[in-house]
């Protein structure tokens, strides 16, 4: 009788939730929600990672439907090699007061071409290079670090070795290997016709093939942790192959830190994307790329500087906001997430939580302002 | 201990050795090193194909000339023999010459980059963390991010275009307009308002009084044409000096500690007095004077705060070496402005002082100041955009870790003990932060060798970076091998440090024999 019931130790332990430690507010969003459902609503609420998803959104739909993809004719009545004759030397004639877009918004080059144009094709580049670095070093990256995390032992060994390897390899050298390889056309092996007509998705590929390495050891050290979980022992236990083990029952809890990293690769791969085309070893023209129009453009700075802001800004944007999206997914993601502020900390003992704030208290801009309004001492 | 040391070697052995030769074949593959004879219409242009061939021994298949490299590199292992052959570029110039004079580039351009920071962004992700969700960590966050998505291709044309030409053409007429005063001084009046804590009065007061300090200074400045002949002054220094002895006292030793406060002020007088005596010594300075210079300063700091004491006589002694290291870093930096003048008009500057490009003026003369001034030029632009795409990992790294220290329980045992707010955030808090903060630059100092390839091919400094895409571009393996092998032994001895140091740091971390 003296033995205290599951029932009291449930209610001593929510007593115990309840009095957080001095400022760290309790996350109780959790009632009743799926991971996905708690994932998706805290995603959500974070308003940089809304605003960078709006911008990558529209930069995405202007670039692939203004100047066309793979043959399908855009809605832009120039492409990004036309040469049309120079309307007002080249300036950009789009203005924001009165709001007018003009003949050539983004202004032309010194030989006629259409900046707009070419910058759409440039972010087109960009974000097709994006994704497939993503998805190779996403794909590799998990296969490599699930099986060395996972088996450990002689595969580990090997694995982890590789992965060394291919670490201290400069992707510059790499880079310059494939654009070479890429410029033979004349010697027709398989790899060089098809380089030479989809010079962007070959260098995509090939970039993707070595970026999966910082994955790969984040990976295997989440796998390695994970296989050593009750929920693993019990899935062997009741027969489960390993595949099945790997992919139905570790890799899903792993995905937050795939998704996040993957995103982050994905904005770093921008900018190596725009600085090998920048030096001369990535895209080539006569096709173009955000990195080539500032490399191209960059003595034309005094005479013509548009040419030289508008890519760079593309580069930019396109970048932050993959970088805000990461971040928003990896706040999302992060389940051990505990707000902690140094102020109300001090002030926590005048006030300590009377209620648990039932509502989801996780977004940055909810917080702030719940923070003073609440509890302000 | 030795054997997990021992058991990295060798692994950092056999990657060294399949890397290298992975790197070495895929320069030789990477192109034809004879394409620009190909198409020359140059009489002697089979002579010249036979010479490069020599030159490169292409006659010999990549594999087995990798082996040759090997050799020689070999012989750089044994000590001592001075036989270190890393084999020569298509010029003919031995790779263990090219090399030297590229690291000594290459570090003058990255150790001040990284210093900087290191420290800009380690001093942010603490303010930041403090500040949890305030503006000025909305702020900084932005701030960070933007940097981060910089290509540093398109900040280093920025930087040219303005920081170089901009200011060069200010500085022939430098006279700042009454409205750009104003409008520096609200700016800045406008960001002191977001730094300052407090309460909505305190904070305006803040940017009040910045905004009337920032715009009255460059009036004056506008004014006496300040920038043509620019100076401290021992006014200065004894103003900047008291504040500050103030602010390290505050980070150091907490203003209620009279005596700590007290050495510091000494100090700063102390240094007054040494400014008017050191002013002819400065005058044949070199650099190992100005260094033993610093040391002196930091010397005089700990005996002044030994012999005022006070209840805990370290912290007196910290005060006043730091405050007396800075305000001696104020003299020198001084004395560079009363040399800016004579640097301004030398011939071949010739009144543009920023330079866009290479790492010095040719053939400058002049004394150590006149020579330091050059390469403070020089080195400006390229360190200022380094330092903009660096500083944003710091400062979220370092948040990051603050953040989850601060979460710690003995972070609230230290709370429950009453220790002051300082107390808890600089003794307790920043100290476990640096850990993991520790590592992340071991890392990265580990790369810094490697130079920057793109930030030394905008600014024309022939460093490593510069000498490994050279090598690249006209498929000349010996200079990309001679930079990998650096780049790597340097990038795998830092990581080793970096674990050893994480295990050494933080007791709970043990290495795995």
């Amino acid at each position: 009788m003296s033995q205290p019931s599951q029932q009291d130790e449930i209610m001593a332990e929510e007593a115990g939730l309840r009095q957080e430690a001095a400022g760290i507010e309790p996350v109780s969003e959790a009632r009743g929600l799926s991971q996905g459902q708690i994932v998706r609503k805290r995603f959500l609420g974070h308003s940089g990672a809304i605003v960078g998803l709006v911008v990558f959104a529209v930069i995405f739909v202007m670039a692939f439907t203004s100047v066309g993809y793979a043959g399908i004719p855009g809605w832009w009545k120039y492409t990004h090699e036309a040469v049309s004759p120079l309307v007002n030397d080249g300036a950009p004639t789009a203005s924001l007061w009165p709001l007018a877009w003009g003949e050539h918004p983004f202004g032309q080059d010194r030989i006629g071409r259409d900046l707009f144009a070419m910058t759409m094709r440039g972010a087109q580049q960009s974000i097709t290079i994006m994704v497939v670095i993503g998805l190779i070093a996403g794909l590799v990256g998990v296969v490599v670090g699930a099986l060395s995390g996972y088996f450990r032992g002689w595969m580990e060994a090997v694995l982890m070795r590789l992965t060394d390897v291919i670490i201290i390899v400069p992707a510059l050298l790499l880079a310059a290997v494939m654009a070479q390889l890429a410029g033979r056309r004349d010697e027709g092996s398989w790899f060089a016709s098809f380089a030479s007509s989809n010079g962007v998705l070959a260098l995509g590929i090939f970039l993707g093939l070595i970026s999966w390495v910082g994955l790969a050891r984040l990976m295997r050290g989440e796998f390695l942790t994970l296989r050593e979980r009750e929920f693993v022992d019990a899935a062997r236990i009741s027969g489960a192959s390993n595949a099945r083990i790997i992919f139905k029952h570790i890799l899903p809890n792993a995905v937050g830190v795939l998704i996040v990293n993957v995103t982050l690769t994905m904005s770093a791969a921008i900018l190596t994307e725009t600085a090998l085309s920048y030096l001369g070893v990535g895209v080539k023209s006569p096709d173009t790329s955000l990195g080539l129009l500032i490399s191209q453009n960059q003595e034309a700075f005094a005479t013509r500087p548009w040419l030289f802001w508008f890519p760079g800004l593309f580069i930019v944007l396109i970048c932050l906001s993959i970088n805000f999206i990461g971040d928003g997914l990896r706040d999302a993601f992060d389940p051990r997430q505990k707000k902690f502020n140094a102020k109300k900390a001090k002030d926590a003992d005048a006030a300590i939580p009377e209620k648990t704030p039932v509502a989801a208290l996780d977004s940055r801009a909810d917080d702030g302002r719940t923070a003073g309004g609440d509890r302000g001492a | 201990m030795v054997t997990y040391i021992v058991r990295r070697l060798v692994t950092a052995a056999l990657i060294l050795l399949g890397a290298s030769f992975l790197v070495y074949l895929l320069t030789a593959a990477s192109g034809d090193p004879l394409a620009e004879f190909r198409a020359s219409s140059a009489p002697n242009k089979q002579q010249l194909m036979d010479s490069r061939s020599a030159l490169l021994d292409l006659d010999t298949p990549a594999p087995v000339r990798y082996f040759k490299w090997l050799g020689g590199a070999a012989q750089c292992l044994v000590p001592f023999t001075g036989s270190c052959n890393l084999g020569k570029n298509i010029a003919g110039q031995p790779i263990t010459d090219a090399l030297g004079h590229a690291l000594i580039q290459t570090l003058t351009l990255v150790t001040g980059a990284a210093v900087l920071a290191i420290l800009v962004g380690i001093t942010l992700g603490i303010i930041t963390a403090l500040r949890q969700y305030s503006t000025l960590d909305y702020g900084v966050t932005f701030m960070a991010f933007l940097f981060f998505s910089l290509p540093i291709f398109w900040v280093a044309v920025l930087l040219k275009e303005f920081g170089a030409i901009g200011f060069n053409n200010f500085l022939r007429n430098p006279e700042i307009p009454l409205p750009v005063s104003l409008g520096v001084g609200a700016v800045l009046g406008a960001v002191a308002v977001i730094v300052a804590g407090g309460d909505a009065r305190r904070k305006a007061l803040t940017g009040a009084i910045v905004f009337a300090a920032v715009a009255a200074v460059l009036i004056y400045f506008s004014v006496t044409q300040w920038f043509k002949t620019p100076g401290l002054g021992p006014v200065v220094i004894a103003i900047a000096g008291v504040g500050i002895a103030f602010a390290v006292t505050l980070l150091t030793a907490g203003l209620r500690n009279r005596k700590a406060l007290q050495s510091a002020l000494i100090a700063v007088g102390v240094g007054l007095v040494l400014y008017f005596v050191v002013q002819p010594l400065l005058n044949q300075a070199t650099f190992l004077m100005v260094v033993l210079l610093a040391v002196a300063a930091v010397l005089i700091g700990m005996v002044i705060g030994y012999f005022m004491g006070g209840y805990d006589r370290g912290q007196s002694m910290r005060a006043a070496a730091i405050t007396s290291f800075l305000v001696g870093f104020l003299i020198v930096l001084d004395r560079f402005m009363q040399a800016w003048p004579a640097y301004f008009n030398n011939s071949r500057v010739r009144g543009r002082p920023i330079a866009t490009i290479g790492a010095g003026t040719p053939n400058i003369e002049g004394d150590f100041w006149i020579l330091g001034l050059d390469s403070f030029t020089h080195l400006i632009l390229p360190t200022t955009a380094l330092i903009l795409i660096s500083l944003a990992g710091y400062t979220r790294f370092t948040r990051a870790s603050m953040l989850e220290i601060m979460n710690m329980d003995y972070i609230r045992t230290a709370r429950a003990k009453g220790l002051t707010e300082r107390t808890v955030v600089m003794r307790h808090a920043f100290r476990n932060a640096l850990i993991p903060v520790a590592t992340i630059v071991a890392f990265d100092i580990g790369g810094l060798i490697g130079g920057a390839v793109i930030t030394e091919t905008v600014f024309s400094v022939r460093g490593m970076g510069f000498l490994f895409l050279d090598g690249i571009l006209h498929v000349d393996p010996n200079p990309v091998m001679g930079v990998f092998i650096c780049v790597a032994i340097t990038a795998m001895a830092f990581n080793l440090i970096a674990d050893l140091a994480y295990s050494a740091l933080d007791p709970r971390v043990r290495v795995k024999a």
